[in-house]
């Protein structure tokens, strides 16, 4: 496909935001992406934000409505898109369709999720409507739940162990201490992991992501009008997305992410580059199982290889590919709308070189959103220019 | 009574799994357990698990039924549910039932209480049905999950349980030759609306209330027939403990082989509405063709009814096709009082 | 919690396993849809009721509940597999969570999924336990 470029990115602090409402997270981290652009806000022709669930969490639906008007954009076309964890890749999916479209030369497309205004049971409540509400949630089901499933069925097919799952957290934690925007800063090892409390045998807490407030905002132009704001900006070379079964219990497989693999398929095919090409990537690390399954499932390592490959430290920064440079889902937090633009935020840095402590040398990356327990999976690999 | 030969064409059981053992509630409230196990003549009782209720019972008991059965559900033209814990106040657990067991929407349903003696109520209601030609099946339930106050002696006897009967006029594992009840305006035992746990008259349960009523039905039951208790095989009677059914089936005349195996109260605890319904069960399990059994209810408030039941050949074929009630009753977990009263859920959140 | 017309429309699926099966492709659909995923518009589906014997493909056991849930903690959710090959998520009940295994027989019964509260409605549905040998 022809490239799309990425010419600016910005993004809040990731965590408890109490001071902070929902429209004033959007506004920072879209200010900041467009003085990283360099652009004026007239030359912006569309918004595209992905949101999960404002209506749940802050009783407001009518987002795109809102963020324009909130960040003084009115009148230009703006669109929410949602797909539970994936609303923000497929916002970025959008902003890159909206380009190559002809329809539009300078779009900002952001990701925005106020968590913390509920309660936690509430909040996990509103996260369990990204599974099937009528047969798995209204079972009794929760989200951790269902990727404990996956993982102890990982761990029977392929013997992956809880030690590997374990040192998925540890890696991310150690990445986000040179993030200055991730929720944690804390150092953990295999044993904290191990002796958290259990959340749904086999995970613990401390291999699920946390409840974020977060936002993430990046300005995409088409190749031709690129150069009037950036000298070389970043591009995205490829992009895919695929819809698999919403219920967990109708996939074709448990420990197979096919809507990953059909992701990465055609973003793969669309950027003319394989799994062997990308040098960092920014993964769907829901739970430490999600970044065995992300890994496996983008061909970065074979299916039932990617514990091993983590326990041999093959993702860590100095490792044949690192993934989750910036900590990750559990390190970085998880502001579920914002995910999906903050990894392409990620790997732009990476790619420019502005990744400070955390920096790895890298040409092509790749970022990975998934939604839900695996229902939809957006693809995206960037390159230098 | 009926020229029509009107009878049980499949019966089934369910006990839930937990049990908790007199010792265990006697030490919380400082009573002498050993005590209390020989003058009640009971060791434990069933438990409900925090998913079961009166409904849970029913429907289980009933889908075993019918399993003995082997009656297309759409034939059962009645469904009554008699219990002292149904579920709603209002909102029948017999529409529950028809709706588990695929027998809507072709039918009358309704639900029953009178105590311990709601199940046989529906009995003798489906009896009337198809005796008169009205249904070809009908089907009774008596299923109960009691509740004890704490520290009340009732907490060592009320228990959880059911059977269910499919009665017809074919197909018969066992028939019913005659019923006969004595009921009486006598407040022995009553939970007014909206309360938790029952109230009871102490002694007065026993004389003027069980007794009375056991006896008188039992009684005229076998002189309607012209029968002594020497022509029955088996004599069960409602099981408020191990103490009073075999007293009156003393008083009555029955030697203790007669009564013996159809006393479960000392494995399960008082199961209300299904007590006599699931003595009349564990006999069927065992009894041969021709083996006659009297079974006599007991419901507070208060009443008894009686029935006398000829076993048919039929019996021999069906009653390998559900669990029988030994089966419900090896299947168990011991829980403590602790677990108990979280399973009651007698601590309010 | 729960919608009362959702519920009762349902009633049949969770009561007593009703599902769907494709007449052109034979594919088994539980819970029951109104399309089949396969054969899209040239699909027709009839009713079928399932057996409600199955095996555990996976299980796990819940310890941070969902609302509704709380008394019930910890308990086992499992992914069952049908007779009929189809795989539906469910809690498993009678069992010990240390003795659950994958490949575990088990099979359906009767019981209370949630309530709403003290005052709204019971929802009844399938649970499973362990087939006893």
């Amino acid at each position: 496909m022809k490239r799309v470029a990425v010419i600016g990115v910005g993004l809040t602090k990731f965590g408890e935001l109490w001071e902070t409402s929902f429209s004033q997270l959007f506004v920072e981290a879209g200010a900041k992406a467009i003085n990283d652009a360099g652009i004026d806000g007239d030359d912006i022709d569309a918004l595209y934000v992905g949101n999960m669930s404002g209506g749940r969490f802050i009783d407001q639906e009518h987002i795109s409505c809102l963020i324009a008007d909130h960040a003084g954009l009115t009148p230009i076309p703006a669109t929410r898109v949602e797909a539970a964890c994936a609303s923000g890749g497929l916002a970025i999916r959008q902003g890159v369709m909206a380009i190559l479209s002809g329809m539009h030369d300078v779009v900002v497309v952001g990701g925005v999720e106020k968590m913390t205004d509920l309660v936690t049971e509430k909040t996990t409540q509103t996260l369990a409507t990204a599974s099937d509400s009528e047969w798995e949630a209204f079972m009794g089901m929760t989200f951790p739940g269902l990727y404990a499933l996956i993982a102890r069925r990982h761990m029977h097919e392929y013997g992956t162990t809880r030690e590997q799952l374990a040192m998925v957290a540890v890696k991310n934690h150690e990445n986000a201490l040179h993030n200055p925007y991730a929720q944690f800063h804390t150092r953990i090892s295999v044993e904290d992991v191990l002796r958290s409390p259990l959340v749904a045998d086999p995970l613990r807490l401390l291999d699920c992501s946390p409840i974020t407030d977060g936002a993430a905002c990046v300005v995409l132009a088409s190749e031709e009008r690129a150069r009037e704001f950036v000298d070389s900006p970043v591009y995205i070379t490829g992009s895919g997305q695929a819809s698999s079964t919403i219920a967990l219990h109708d996939r074709r497989s448990i420990t197979v992410a096919d809507a990953t693999v059909n992701a990465a398929k055609e973003a793969y095919a669309r950027a003319k580059r394989s799994a062997g090409d990308i040098q960092v990537a920014e993964v769907h690390d829901a739970f430490t199982i999600g970044e065995i399954l992300a890994i496996e499932g983008l061909g970065f390592f074979k299916i039932g290889e990617g514990g091993r490959a983590t326990e041999e430290g093959e993702t860590a920064i100095g490792g044949r590919i690192p993934v989750n440079t910036s900590g990750g889902l559990k390190a970085k937090g998880h502001p579920v709308g914002a995910t999906g633009v903050a990894q392409v935020v990620e790997i732009a840095l990476q790619l420019r070189g502005e990744a400070g402590k955390r920096q790895v040398d890298a040409d092509v990356g790749l970022a990975h959103n998934v939604g839900g327990s695996g229902g939809t999976a957006v693809v995206h690999i960037l390159e230098k220019g | 009574m009926s020229c029509v030969k009107v009878g049980i064409t499949g019966y089934g059981v369910y006990i839930p799994r937990y049990r908790i053992k007199v010792e265990d509630i006697a030490r919380v409230w400082g009573s002498d357990a050993g005590a209390i196990k020989a003058s009640l003549k009971i060791a434990e009782k069933a438990v409900p698990a925090l998913d079961e209720d009166a409904a849970t019972i029913a429907v289980e008991a009933a889908r075993n039924a019918l399993r003995r059965a082997q009656v297309n559900p759409e034939k059962i033209g009645a469904i009554y549910v008699g219990s002292e814990s149904h579920p709603y106040a209002v909102k029948p657990t017999a529409t529950i039932v028809a709706a588990a067991i695929r027998a809507e929407p072709h039918l009358t349903a309704a639900d029953y209480e009178f105590a311990c003696k709601a199940g046989t109520a529906g009995v003798q209601t489906c009896m009337g049905l198809v005796g008169a030609g009205m249904i070809d099946y009908g089907l009774a339930i008596g299923a109960d999950t009691a509740q004890g106050a704490p520290g009340d002696p009732l907490e060592y006897t009320a228990a959880a349980g059911g059977a269910a009967f499919v009665i017809g006029r074919e197909k018969l594992v066992a028939s019913i030759e005659a019923t006969y009840s004595c009921t009486t305006d006598t407040p022995d035992f009553w939970r007014r609306e909206g309360q938790a746990y029952p109230r009871h008259g102490g002694r007065f349960t026993g004389l003027p209330a069980y007794f009375k009523h056991v006896y008188s039905a039992a009684r005229g039951l076998m002189d309607k027939l012209g029968l002594e208790p020497e022509d029955f095989t088996y004599a069960v009677f409602h099981q408020p403990n191990g103490k009073f059914p075999r007293v009156v089936a003393k008083k009555l005349g029955f030697a203790s082989e007669q009564v013996e195996p159809g006393i479960l109260v000392d494995r399960i605890g008082n199961t209300y509405s299904g007590s006599s319904l699931l003595g009349l069960a564990k006999l069927l399990d065992i009894s041969e063709p021709g083996d006659r059994i009297l079974v006599t209810s007991f419901g507070s408030g208060a009443g008894s009814d009686a029935f006398s039941v000829v076993v048919e050949p039929a019996i021999e074929e069906k009653r390998s096709l559900a669990p029988s009630v030994e089966q419900y009753i090896a299947r168990k977990v011991y829980v403590d009082y602790a677990s108990y009263v979280k399973l009651r859920k007698k601590i309010r959140v | 919690m729960g919608s009362i017309p959702r519920f009762w429309r349902n009633m049949q699926s969770r009561y007593n396993l009703i599902g769907r099966r494709c007449t052109r492709c034979g594919e088994v659909y539980f819970p029951p849809r109104n399309f089949c995923a396969r054969c899209r518009r040239r699909g027709k589906l009839e009713e079928v009721q399932l057996s409600g014997r199955g095996e555990v493909v996976s299980y796990t056991v819940i310890r941070t509940p969902p609302e509704g849930f709380e008394r019930q903690a910890p308990y086992v959710m499992a992914l069952v597999r049908l007779e009929e090959g189809v795989m539906l998520t469910t809690q498993l009940v009678d069992v010990n969570p240390e003795e659950v295994e994958i490949g575990m027989r088990v099979e359906s019964v009767f019981r209370k999924i949630q309530e709403d509260g003290e005052a709204g409605l019971i929802y009844y549905g399938f649970k499973f336990k362990p087939v006893e040998e």
